[in-house]
């Protein structure tokens, strides 16, 4: 296996009585696109959000190439090579698409911002926007516009959560093509309910139910596993 | 895309071109109106930082009255008991305003929304009955009157009509023209980011407490410098100026002028200034009639007079 870029170990997170992430260790292969799956509630989205720094942990660690990085605020992981897209789209509606990812391009280099912004557009396709107000783009684009961003922020870790969620069937090939571009120089955790898009894009996929890890291997694994076809793909596959 | 890669000429012709007027306008206009004018540039470079912060970094402050205050008072203290002559007193009310937003936005900055309001007005309602407290050196709301030797710059006299007008033109220009660069530059594109999204803003790598500090210190400037050279140009301090009404007066500005427009402050520290003038001429009830302003405002034009114009009709507009 190639170098682990990202890992957690023990990392847990307790709602009241409910233990959304219980205990759970984890490894992201550098250059990997990696998918967690999981039924509703399995603490996805809680999980990702550790990583990301957006909810605190309560017990365990986390380290981004080797260093510890627990306890640092989600501003400084972002800065620190772990970019987080929105599960609900979080754009700024109100600015200019250009603006939108200027503002992450600004978040990792110096200087003027246009060359590589234009870059960033022209990557996701939504280069001769850039002066339209975000809010008024197809909800397809501001998916789009909200990759390019964190494509922006030149991450180490990419974090897409549930990216596919309500695109059109064209659309979805256009983003599968552009999640594989960015591997291997990134790496991609991706949690994506659409099992078509993780068994075609994934390398590796980890599943979670309760709040704790139920495997985690190829997609072929995974599929051939008794246990995750009983707890989750059982009704699907 | 171009209209984004607009050069800087165009956001600066506005501001440039309001200048030259208030530069023409010491010519034309009689006496009462230059004193006015006068007066009015001076609260707009107080309204201009409110705007900083709450136009463009999205912060509703009800507290910018202590820096005003601070800003006046470091002035005038200095002057009146130290006999600081007027243009250290001016860098000591700057460093005074932008201080005390540095103190207040330390810890009122750990809320946000309605808490971090209620906490401004708290802190600005502390340094107001301080003011009080301390009559015996202050005043009180009696103030002090700045005797006319202690109003001077490089030997021109404050108290004098045309000097007056063009200190406060100078004050003023300076600050509208930082303001249109600063809301231009990259830091002022991370301000209305916080503003217009915190939690995407925070996932994009920027610090929101940082950011918003900078943001009301900044504002702070604009305040204390506006308060100290209110104290000079005018020759009066007083605790009216640190009371709750002057922390509300800027929000009603901006909110009239238009919020997070270059030029909004100006326009509305102006409209209400003639407004509440031309009321007063009519009837002592004068606060009526800028309530039926303000209503009318909220009813029609929520975004103020230039947010209007810019959302129907010039998109464009800084």
């Amino acid at each position: 296996m190639a170098s682990v870029i990202l890992s957690a170990r023990g990392l847990t997170r307790h709602f009241g009585g409910l233990k959304a992430v219980d205990g759970v260790d984890f490894d992201l292969a550098q250059g990997e696109i990696h998918a967690l799956i999981g039924p509703n509630g399995a603490g996805k989205t809680t999980f990702v959000s550790l990583l990301s720094g957006r909810v605190p942990v309560q017990s365990g660690t986390i380290a981004l190439d080797g260093t510890d990085i627990t306890r640092m605020a989600a501003h400084a992981r972002v800065r620190a090579g772990i970019a987080y897209t929105f599960q609900i789209t979080s754009v700024y509606a109100r600015l200019p698409v250009y603006d939108n990812v200027a503002l992450a391009v600004q978040s990792r280099h110096r200087g003027d911002p246009a060359a590589r912004t234009r870059a960033a557009l022209e990557r996701v396709g939504l280069a001769d926007r850039g002066g339209q107000l975000a809010g008024t783009l197809s909800y397809g684009h501001q998916r789009l516009l909200e990759v390019a961003m964190g494509l922006a922020l030149e991450p180490k870790v990419l974090i897409l959560d549930e990216p596919t969620q309500g695109l059109a069937e064209g659309e979805i090939a256009t983003f599968k093509a552009l999640v594989r571009s960015v591997v291997p120089a990134a790496t991609v955790l991706l949690i994506e309910h659409n099992m078509d898009v993780v068994m075609d894009l994934a390398h590796r996929i980890t599943v979670l139910t309760f709040g704790q890890r139920l495997a985690t291997g190829t997609p072929d694994e995974i599929r051939a596993d008794p246990q995750v076809q009983q707890a989750y793909l059982g009704d699907t596959v | 895309m171009k209209t984004l890669a607009l050069p800087l000429a165009l956001p600066l012709a506005l501001p440039l071109a309001l200048l030259a007027l208030l530069a023409a306008a010491t010519l034309l206009l009689p006496p009462y109106h230059e004193g006015n004018l006068a007066r009015i540039m001076l609260l707009a470079t107080y309204a201009m930082g409110y705007n900083i912060a709450f136009g463009y970094t999205g912060l509703l402050s009800l507290g910018h009255a202590l820096f005003f205050g601070a800003g006046m008072y470091a002035a005038g203290m200095a002057a009146e008991y130290g006999g600081v002559p007027a243009a250290p007193g001016l860098a000591l009310g700057l460093l005074g305003g932008g201080a005390m937003a540095l103190a207040v936005g330390l810890l009122a900055l750990r809320t946000s929304g309605v808490s971090f309001l209620i906490v401004t007005m708290m802190f600005a309602q502390a340094g107001y009955l301080t003011i009080l407290y301390n009559t015996d050196v202050t005043r009180g709301e009696e103030g002090i009157v700045l005797a006319a030797a202690l109003r001077r710059i490089a030997g021109f006299d404050l108290a004098q009509d045309d000097t007056r007008y063009l200190a406060a033109f100078a004050i003023f220009a300076v600050g509208l023209i930082a303001q249109a660069l600063l809301v231009r530059s990259r830091f002022g594109r991370v301000m209305v980011a916080m503003r217009e999204n915190e939690e995407r803003s925070r996932m994009l790598g920027y610090s929101p407490y940082r950011v918003k500090l900078i943001a009301l210190v900044i504002s702070g400037l604009y305040a204390g410098v506006a308060g100290a050279a209110y104290a000079l140009l005018f020759g009066y301090m007083g605790a009216g100026f640190a009371a709750i009404q002057n922390s509300i007066a800027p929000l009603l500005w901006v909110l009239l002028g238009g919020a997070g427009t270059v030029l909004g402050p100006f326009l509305g520290t102006a409209a209400m200034f003639y407004l509440t003038d031309l009321a007063a001429s009519l009837t002592t009830a004068t606060l009526l009639v800028t309530g039926v302003a303000l209503l009318l405002l909220v009813l029609f034009a929520p975004k103020g007079i230039l947010g209007t114009i810019r959302d129907r009709w010039a998109p464009w507009l800084p």
